[in-house]
């Protein structure tokens, strides 16, 4: 039915549905033969959903694959990889438990009889180490190396498939340095020679600019553009990636900032990542009294880490808080709130809800404390109390002794802010407080976020969606890499600055 | 200077389980005149052959993560079924079937597979956590041993020569001096450490408790191998219940009860990891004969019943105090030889 001599896999109209979002909406897409095919997007675009599916990893909802002119479905990754499709994951799959030989063979064994011919592994893994110009011990242990090494593992695990006919690459140069970026390229570069195609998927801009031959661009489950990359600029994949209709309407302040006190001071905060670097590298700022401060970045920029470090939950970071002028002594999680800071956490059902307990309990959790009655719990006034706040920030909620899941998303996400305001809090801090909800209810948690600093709280938010954070922030800090690679105020908030900072602390050996 | 401390000692602590084994021989040589008489070191290995079997199945388990509480029902259960079969035969109707000594362990041996197989069905294909899955087979294995005689013991174990069924009893005599029980143990023991180092089997056992989400993800069969681990496992304690059967002389319905702990302390002792992805047979082997020579010293020094419950206890805590240690040091050494590197 579908033919082209050009194109090695084709995707048509493919849907991807999990409980409650559309992670894929009637994609198509062409993977072009002996090419790079780069996909691009924000978080949550869809990308790694499609290769999931290409990988047999998940299979869609709806939609059809073709190769070589006949429809595919791939019901695990064994059949996905009959058909010489093999997968480099953004988060390492490794045995770190085994040697690099053992994770490079894995399930490729090479036998005697019955039985594994080390010999041949030991010789094999040497022989492909040697080709990514990484001489690792082929008798380590996988956990015991850096994370750049573990990610030429992986990379060495696809090439000992001898039908390999894609590669999908998901983010492989996230924990390279560039000297192992230009090694990674190289082999790309033999691979396509070999009549090999690659599907690529990156953050970094330049890297595709690079090495890339052809871009696909998604947009919240969508396709959105694509195009050859000798045909564009980095302008048009930044305008397609953030897209043009969806617009918040900013909030006018009523509190003059420029006169409002620093509630809240960082200075030189580091955070060593495990295997070198750093998670935060000497990020200093600053939150004033009443303000909504942005925090802004991709991925792995060390957002989440930098609210993780000011809850007391990395005894290990470094540098100096101050908090209303004062050196503050970070030991534990419930010394922070009692001190008036709230964690709005990003995995909503993770981290924010107890999903065994009701919607009042969920509430009133944190602050259990403030409702006794000498030893005993006082029910009335955690009613109340939980009452108020449930009025408060319109939770639509009809008996609050309901079970939480019962709620909507965005009513869940209320709960969890509910949960904090509940604390007393001087400062909250919101982890993506409108990840997986609804538009309207977005608007609402907006509204919310407005309304509370109106009354004086200081709130810090930390969002991917460039809209988003433009309309709610009064200011904006960038995050790239664990650096503080930019800060941001009034009209110099643009989404050109804010993508170009937030690329800035990733160096990939050329200067950008 | 620091780093060659930090070698000394990491040889120290692989070597422990066995340099702990061989100080208990030589405490316990001195501590009583007869440890090291013909007699008791027999007895010892007998001992040490039953955990050791049982261990060397659990091992497989605990590798993947799991843990299976039901052996000593099965050692129980299948000693019963065994001294069943020989003293009254199968009943089908008006018939009475006897079955030869080949037989019976043949039925044995698939049995003990079932019994792991059905095991590593409720583990995987009904999602229930190992502990409670074998737990509850725990309980029904004790309960149909009790079930198969009404709570008595099968004594006629030997056979009748009309019958053509004598000769289980051989499984518990001595060979060359040496008990049955041990030259099973050394058989199975070097095909279990062919299993988990010379096959890709291993490598998906391992695989499986490493990262069991990877394994899927490589294309491993992660619910096969589960199953099979416990199906092992299974197989293992089927041997044991027929050894101690024989033995004994006799199959009793209490066989084997609170076995499993032996076997699972013999195996972490021996440094496989309750967390999964790490063990050795070598170790697991090393292990058993600790716990049998702590048992059986300890009874020979007179130290009573209940004083051996407790430091049976402290060893084990202990035991895995210094394996986390031993894996801390091992982190910060990899770490150090890597700042090194750069």
């Amino acid at each position: 039915m579908f033919d082209d001599p050009n194109v090695v896999l084709h995707c048509e109209k493919i849907d991807k549905i999990y409980p409650g979002t559309k992670a894929l909406d009637q994609v198509s897409f062409d993977l072009l033969k002996a090419k790079v095919n780069v996909l691009i997007g924000e978080n949550g675009a869809g990308k790694s959903t499609l290769m999931k599916m290409i990988a047999g990893i998940e299979q869609p909802s709806a939609g059809k694959m073709y190769m070589d002119g006949q429809e595919v479905f791939f019901k695990d990754t064994n059949a996905a990889r009959a058909k010489g499709i093999g997968i480099i994951h953004q988060e390492l799959s490794l045995f770190p438990n085994m040697t690099v030989y053992q994770n490079i063979f894995m399930c490729h064994e090479h036998k005697k009889g019955f039985f594994l011919d080390d010999a041949a592994h030991r010789k094999g893994a040497d022989v492909i180490l040697k080709r990514l110009e990484h001489e690792i011990p082929v008798d380590a242990m996988v956990g015991d190396l850096r994370v750049g090494q573990q990610q030429m593992v992986e990379i060495a695990r696809n090439l000992v498939q001898d039908d390999l006919r894609v590669l999908i690459m998901d983010e492989p140069t996230s924990s390279l340095s560039a000297a192992e970026v230009k090694v990674l390229f190289k082999i790309m570069r033999e691979l396509l020679a070999q009549g090999i195609s690659i599907v690529y998927i990156s953050h970094r801009l330049e890297e595709i600019m690079e090495i890339g031959d052809h871009v696909t661009i998604l947009r919240d489950g969508k396709y959105v553009a694509d195009a050859d990359v000798k045909d564009i600029e980095l302008s048009w994949i930044v305008e397609n990636m953030v897209g043009k209709n969806t617009q918040y309407h900013r909030f006018e302040r009523s509190i003059d900032l420029n006169r409002a006190e620093k509630i809240l001071e960082m200075k030189d905060i580091c955070l060593p990542k495990q295997g070198g670097g750093y998670l935060l590298d000497h990020v200093s700022m600053y939150l004033k009294k009443g303000e909504v401060l942005g925090i802004y970045g991709l991925l792995g920029a060390g957002r989440s880490e930098l609210f993780e470090c000011l809850m007391g939950m990395h005894k290990e970071h470094t540098g100096e808080i101050l908090y209303e002028g004062k050196r503050m002594d970070v030991r534990s999680i419930s010394g922070q709130i009692q001190k008036g800071l709230a964690l709005v956490p990003e995995d909503r059902q993770m981290q924010g809800l107890i999903q065994t307990l009701d919607i009042c309990k969920n509430a009133s959790i944190a602050s259990m404390g403030k409702f006794k009655s000498g030893p005993f719990l006082n029910n009335k006034q955690e009613e109340s109390a939980v009452e108020s706040e449930i009025a408060d920030l319109h939770i639509k909620v009809a008996d609050k002794k309901l079970p939480i899941l019962s709620l909507s998303g965005g009513n869940q996400q209320k709960v969890v802010i509910a949960k904090g305001l509940l604390t007393d809090p001087k400062i909250l801090l919101m982890d993506e407080p409108s990840r997986g909800i609804d538009i309207g209810a977005k608007t609402e948690v907006f509204e919310i976020i407005h309304e509370f600093s109106e009354r004086g709280l200081s709130i810090i938010v930390i969002s991917s969606e460039l809209k988003e954070i433009m309309a709610i922030a009064d200011r904006i800090y960038v995050l790239s890499n664990g650096k503080l690679t930019g800060e941001l105020e009034g009209d110099r908030i643009t989404e050109d600055e804010l993508v170009r900072a937030s690329y800035a602390g990733l160096g990939t050996g050329k200067s950008a | 200077m620091k780093k060659n401390n930090n070698q000394l000692l990491m040889t120290l602590l692989k070597g422990r389980t066995f340099i702990v084994l061989i100080v208990l021989i030589v405490f316990f040589s001195f501590a009583s005149k007869s440890f090291l008489s013909t007699t008791t070191l027999t007895m010892v290995a007998k001992h040490v052959a039953l955990y050791g079997i049982l261990a060397l199945g659990m091992t497989f388990v605990i590798i993947t993560g799991g843990i299976d509480l039901s052996v000593g029902s099965v050692v129980g259960l299948v000693g019963m079924l065994a001294g069943g079969l020989i003293q009254e035969g199968l009943t089908v109707g008006s018939k009475t079937i006897y079955f030869s000594v080949p037989l019976i362990v043949l039925f044995m041996l698939i049995f003990g597979c079932l019994a792991g197989l059905l095991n590593g069905l409720i583990v995987t294909k009904l999602g229930v956590a190992p502990f409670i899955a074998t737990l509850g087979t725990m309980y029904i294995g004790r309960g149909f041993a009790n079930l198969r005689s009404g709570g008595t013991t099968f004594s006629k174990i030997a056979g009748y020569e009309g019958l053509g069924n004598v000769g289980f009893k051989a499984l518990g005599s001595n060979i060359m001096g040496i008990p049955a029980g041990v030259y099973v143990f050394a058989v199975l023991a070097v095909i279990a450490a062919i299993l988990l180092k010379k096959v890709p089997f291993g490598w998906y056992v391992l695989a499986v408790g490493g990262n069991e989400k990877s394994a899927r993800l490589s294309g491993i069969k992660a619910d096969k191998v589960k199953i099979l681990v416990y199906m092992i496992s299974g197989f293992c304690a089927a041997w044991v219940g027929m050894i101690n059967t024989a033995q004994l002389s006799a199959a009793h319905p209490a066989s084997g009860d609170g076995w499993e702990m032996n076997a699972i302390a013999a195996t972490v002792l021996g440094g496989t990891s309750m967390a999964g992805g790490s063990g050795t047979i070598v170790g697991t082997i090393v292990g058993a004969f600790v716990i049998g020579v702590i048992n059986d010293g300890m009874t020979m020094c007179g130290v009573s019943e209940f004083w051996q419950k407790v430091i049976r206890g402290c060893v084990i805590i202990l035991a895995v105090v210094i394996d986390q240690t031993q894996r801390n040091l091992q982190a910060k050494m990899a770490l150090q030889a890597r700042n090194e590197n750069k």
